[in-house]
């Protein structure tokens, strides 16, 4: 039966043959395959949440066709790289934790060991073990992050609290270590801010117990989900010569099957002695990235395993007293150990002039300091590589020709911090 | 180890990088040997190796690094300036940071230009990565990469006036800011 409504227009046409009815209805409701011949100017974002921020996309649209994607940042600019050439060196440490703030720790490690590199210093084995350990879990915990925002974008809620609920467990480790949760500042020129509490070995052994369990609820949850990878598989594609042209790095690199690691083409904090393998997928789209973040998480598990085994009773800080702040007896009781105490404090200490760039494989990639120095207690350049920055400048080439849906996924594949773009 | 006490006025570099001790790294002699035009100075220090290239020839100083094999500097990690201070000349410092995705080994480029004339060619051609680095080192330092195809600020306002990480440009200051 045909609805009533096309039977009563067929009725009262029907003296005009069947091909002709099309004549009086009105061109705006034809019915087109074609989309639209215009183009139109939109702005995705800054106050879009899958832009992870404050990001701007002006988005050229052809229908629902991404024609031109233009990214738009500085709304988070807060000209931290010239903060640094006005404070002395300990003091740039806490702002490194305001950059990427999924991963402040990473940052960390970069700065603090780009300043040993021009001091010369040797760090104790204990300190490095302990950073590793750091590292790897804040590469977790930045991951976790990327993979509930990441599905949140896509639609799949649920896992989005797996994510987050493994993530508080490491927040709690890294508190319990450092006494902050996103800004740690946790490691020092020259060591660590303070030895790991007591009985923290044990509170890691119990995540790390419980880890592999929640790896396979994600997988559960979301790999095998028809949705997601009907979202995700062939989106976004670049090649890796592509891929290396635009200068992506960490997981976004490997997505296109690119071997390429720091820590293991560059190691740092003896990276070259741990276990470990690097993820590398060869589709090169929006899946390949999602799977080599999936299996670098293990990789982490892996590597935090190790580190906790190799833990041995030493010091964490290096002997360089007029570098490193004595601890708190001593400064009680030694006179020269508060009058170095007080000398790094007030004045700082002279680092010798010279450069160095430092590139350590963050969670998002490689994430190098370029320091430069002319003698003094403060920096006469400090500049970052920063990893999002770089992946982002690539979305244009990735996103041409997708849906205005595909950009959310294609943003959500890059993992980037709009802190550490915008610095 | 206690820290070396640091230099004064001195801007160049560290003073024992050219002496006999430190051997040249394979990078920088093999383009000596090739192509001399393109290094004014070879610097090495902190096992890291700084190549001084003239202006002019930085492009294709860039391309031959990047596809001689054996070399095949194919991946621009890093691109940023520097600024000496106003009294200083040449004032501003172009660095690039060059890595190889198959050799892992990585070179700083170096370029020196004056402030009166703080042009440099574009290496966009040879890395497509190198768009954003050079945009923001042009908003933070007014360098100018002749031949980009996009030059704007990136992370500053377009109307912003001066370049923030200039020696002179201000820490602090206040002036109203309209959006207009």
């Amino acid at each position: 039966m045909c609805p009533i409504g096309l039977m009563g227009r067929m009725g009262h046409m029907g003296h005009m043959g069947p091909m002709s009815t099309a004549v009086n209805i009105p061109s705006q409701f034809e019915i087109v395959d074609q989309p639209l011949d215009t183009q139109m100017t939109i702005s995705m974002g800054p106050q879009h949440p899958s832009t992870h921020g404050v990001l701007r996309l002006e988005l050229v649209l052809d229908g629902e066709m991404v024609v031109k994607s233009t990214p738009d940042i500085g709304y988070l600019h807060t000209g931290m790289e010239k903060l640094f050439e006005y404070r002395k060196y300990q003091q740039g440490i806490v702002i490194t934790d305001r950059m990427d703030y999924l991963n402040p720790l990473g940052n960390n490690l970069a700065y603090v060991m780009a300043v040993e590199k021009l001091l010369q210093l040797e760090i104790p084995e204990r300190a490095q073990t302990i950073r590793v350990l750091f590292c790897e879990l804040q590469r977790i915990a930045s991951h976790l992050v990327w993979l509930g925002t990441h599905a949140l974008d896509i639609g799949a809620m649920t896992v989005f609290f797996y994510a987050f609920r493994e993530r508080e467990k490491i927040l709690n480790l890294i508190e319990a270590a450092s006494g902050g949760r996103l800004t740690p500042s946790y490691f020092r020129i020259g060591g660590l801010m303070m030895d790991i509490p007591a009985g923290f070995e044990r509170r890691v052994q119990q995540f790390l117990n419980d880890f592999p369990q929640a790896v396979k609820e994600f997988h559960q949850l979301i790999t095998g989900n028809r949705i997601f990878q009907k979202r995700t598989q062939g989106i976004g594609y670049i090649s890796a010569e592509d891929a290396i042209d635009w200068g992506l790095a960490g997981p976004s690199l490997r997505g296109s099957g690119v071997n390429v690691d720091v820590r293991r083409t560059n190691p740092y904090s003896s990276y070259e002695t741990y276990d470990f393998e690097v993820p590398t997928e060869a589709d090169g789209d929006v899946w390949a990235r999602y799977m080599v973040r999936m299996r670098e998480m293990t990789e982490s598990h892996k590597i935090v395993t190790q580190a906790l085994a190799r833990l041995r009773p030493g010091p964490v800080k290096a002997d360089a007293p007029k570098v490193v702040l004595p601890d708190r007896e001593a400064m009680k009781t030694h006179m020269d150990a508060l009058i170095h105490h007080f000398l790094i404090v007030a004045e700082g200490f002279d680092v010798p002039a010279g450069e160095v760039y430092h590139p350590i494989e963050a969670s998002k990639g490689e994430l190098g300091v370029y320091i430069k120095s002319i003698g003094g207690p403060k920096p006469a350049r400090v500049h970052f590589r920063g990893p999002s920055f770089i992946n982002l400048s690539a979305l244009p080439h990735m996103a041409r020709g997708c849906m205005v849906a595909d950009m959310v996924a294609i943003i959500g594949s890059l993992d980037i911090v709009l802190g550490e773009i915008d610095r | 180890m206690e820290p070396q006490k640091a230099q004064p006025n001195v801007t160049e570099n560290q003073p024992d990088l050219n002496s006999a001790g430190s051997t040249p790294s394979p990078v920088a002699t093999a383009l000596q040997r090739q192509h001399p035009e393109y290094i004014t100075q070879v610097v090495e220090s902190l096992n890291e190796t700084t190549l001084i290239v003239p202006r002019e020839q930085i492009v294709s100083a860039c391309q031959y690094l990047k596809s001689t094999p054996g070399l095949e500097f194919n991946f621009l990690s890093d691109l940023c300036g520097f600024d000496r201070g106003p009294e200083e000349e040449p004032r501003f410092e172009v660095n690039y940071h060059l890595f190889s995705t198959t050799k892992h080994h990585r070179v700083r480029l170096k370029v020196l230009l004056n402030e009166d004339d703080p042009h440099v060619p574009s290496v966009t051609g040879v890395w497509r990565t190198a768009n954003w680095h050079e945009r923001e080192t042009y908003d933070l330092f007014g360098i100018i990469f002749d031949e980009h195809p996009d030059l704007r600020r990136i992370l500053l306002p377009d109307d912003w006036q001066g370049h923030a990480l200039r020696k002179d440009f201000p820490l602090r200051g206040y002036e109203p800011y309209s959006l207009k």
